[in-house]
């Protein structure tokens, strides 16, 4: 048959500043029931608890208050919640875990994010433990697409054919620095969207 | 289950620039360095799944969604149109959720401070879910155009923000919607971050067929993902 001209992509457009009651309202006090938020761990007892927390920079070095993060990621035992995981997607857990998040930047002191979660297992194709993060902001015409690696998955992380490909000079823009504290285990993971440090960000 | 296909890239033809400088709060926020080109793995052929269960009985219609007493004030409008990937395939089942100021141009976001009054009957947040032919369908209030700071006298054309997932991670789009025959389009950095050629493409189109007589009109908004790299035989 002869090739059909394809439709042309819907063009991406800037988030805005005003998504909070659109997209997280009951995290900004909206009347408004919220379908996603940044406690994503509780649907996973066999996994590690653990915060990521972070804040998210512009070219200034300014911290940006109007962000919304979002985070894709497998359960303790690297499956997806989605049909296209062929190894049957959380079955036999106690619940199911949706693993996906969405946190604004706008509600902590200092614009903070921060997501409660279980570390994903790595899902059994070679790459390192990860999670899939989708970044949207007002002045962002594009979300961005990144990753989140574990500090302490270092031999992993070694062998991960998706930072093999980033310059090792930016590697660390990708890897959460875990440390132990009285709340539990903390991953920091800032987000400089410009700069000597910017974060890389993909495009698969 | 097998793996689902891949899917075709991000057309950077039809989506703006990391930075317009026009629009002045991108030259500190886009990205400067090139995106790495990742592999499409499980991680990317995967996202998350909402469907109907996800959206409550009165989600769609934004007009009874946050009324408390009486109907809102505006002009009530039906926005329809289907969710298709760049073949024309119908993107069934998917979760839209949408934003956007009230009549008068007010947003409910506490950081509004557009004088122009709150509705007490409208909030201006809704959710719906795509059906099986890929369609989706909200009762809602045209929205009002509104100051921002950009440049003086700069005002934002009527739009209603749109959020969709679409089968995968990859197929997320977060996209503003406009209205047709809008004198402020042509002057609005963020509608003109967009190449040229695809502009049009955000901008809905009236349509006597989705109107209800005596009650609303109807735009048609049709919306474009990203698609899989190998087409199915046709037959
Ligand atoms: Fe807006």
């Amino acid at each position: 048959m002869a090739a059909k001209e394809k439709l042309k992509q819907t063009p991406s457009q800037t988030v805005g500043p005003y998504f909070s009651y659109g997209l997280t309202p009951e995290q900004y006090g909206y009347d408004y029931k919220q379908l996603a938020g940044n406690d994503l761990a509780e649907a996973d007892g066999d996994g590690e608890r653990i915060t990521i927390r972070g804040q998210v920079f512009d070219g200034n070095g300014e911290t940006v208050r109007d962000a919304v993060l979002e985070l894709w990621q497998a359960d303790s035992q690297g499956r997806y919640a989605h049909p296209g995981d062929p190894r049957g997607s959380n079955t036999g857990l106690a619940k199911e875990f949706g693993g996906f998040g969405r946190v604004g930047t706008g509600t902590l002191p200092q614009h903070y994010f921060e997501f409660h979660t279980i570390k994903p297992g790595p899902i059994g194709d070679g790459q390192a433990p990860h999670i899939t993060v989708v970044l949207f902001m007002r002045g962002l015409l594009n979300h961005a697409y990144t990753r989140i690696y574990f500090s302490d998955e270092a031999a992993a992380n070694g062998d991960d054919p998706a930072l093999a490909l980033v310059d090792a000079t930016r590697r660390d823009t990708l890897i959460a620095q875990r440390r132990e504290t009285a709340d539990g285990i903390v991953y920091q993971f800032d987000i400089h969207m410009q700069g000597d440090q910017e974060t890389v960000f993909f495009d698969a | 289950m097998s793996e689902p296909s891949e899917y075709t890239p991000r057309d950077w033809s039809s989506h703006p620039p990391q930075i317009y400088p026009e629009y002045k709060s991108t030259p500190l926020r886009g990205p400067t360095k090139p995106l790495v080109v990742l592999p499409q793995t499980l991680s990317e052929l995967t996202g998350p799944v909402y469907g109907q269960d996800a959206v409550g009985p009165l989600d769609h219609d934004l007009t009874k969604l946050a009324a408390r007493n009486g109907e809102p004030n505006g002009e009530r409008i039906i926005v329809s149109g289907v969710v298709s990937d760049e073949d024309g395939r119908p993107v069934p089942h998917i979760l839209l959720e949408v934003w956007q100021p009230n009549a008068a141009g007010r947003y409910i976001h506490t950081d509004d401070q557009h004088d122009a009054p709150i509705d007490p009957n409208f909030m201006g947040a809704g959710r719906c879910v795509t059906n099986a032919a890929g369609r989706y369908r909200f009762i809602t209030i045209k929205p009002g155009a509104y100051p921002w700071g950009n440049h003086y006298n700069a005002w934002r054309p009527n739009h209603i923000h749109f959020s969709l997932f679409g089968p995968s991670i990859l197929t997320r789009l977060v996209t503003q919607m406009y209205f047709p025959g809008d004198p402020l389009l042509e002057l609005d950095p963020i509608f003109n971050g967009v190449p040229a050629a695809s502009r049009h493409l955000l901008v809905s189109k009236l349509s006597i067929a989705l109107s209800e007589a005596e009650w609303a009109l109807g735009y048609e908004f049709n919306i474009v993902l990203r698609g899989r790299k190998s087409t199915p035989m046709e037959t």
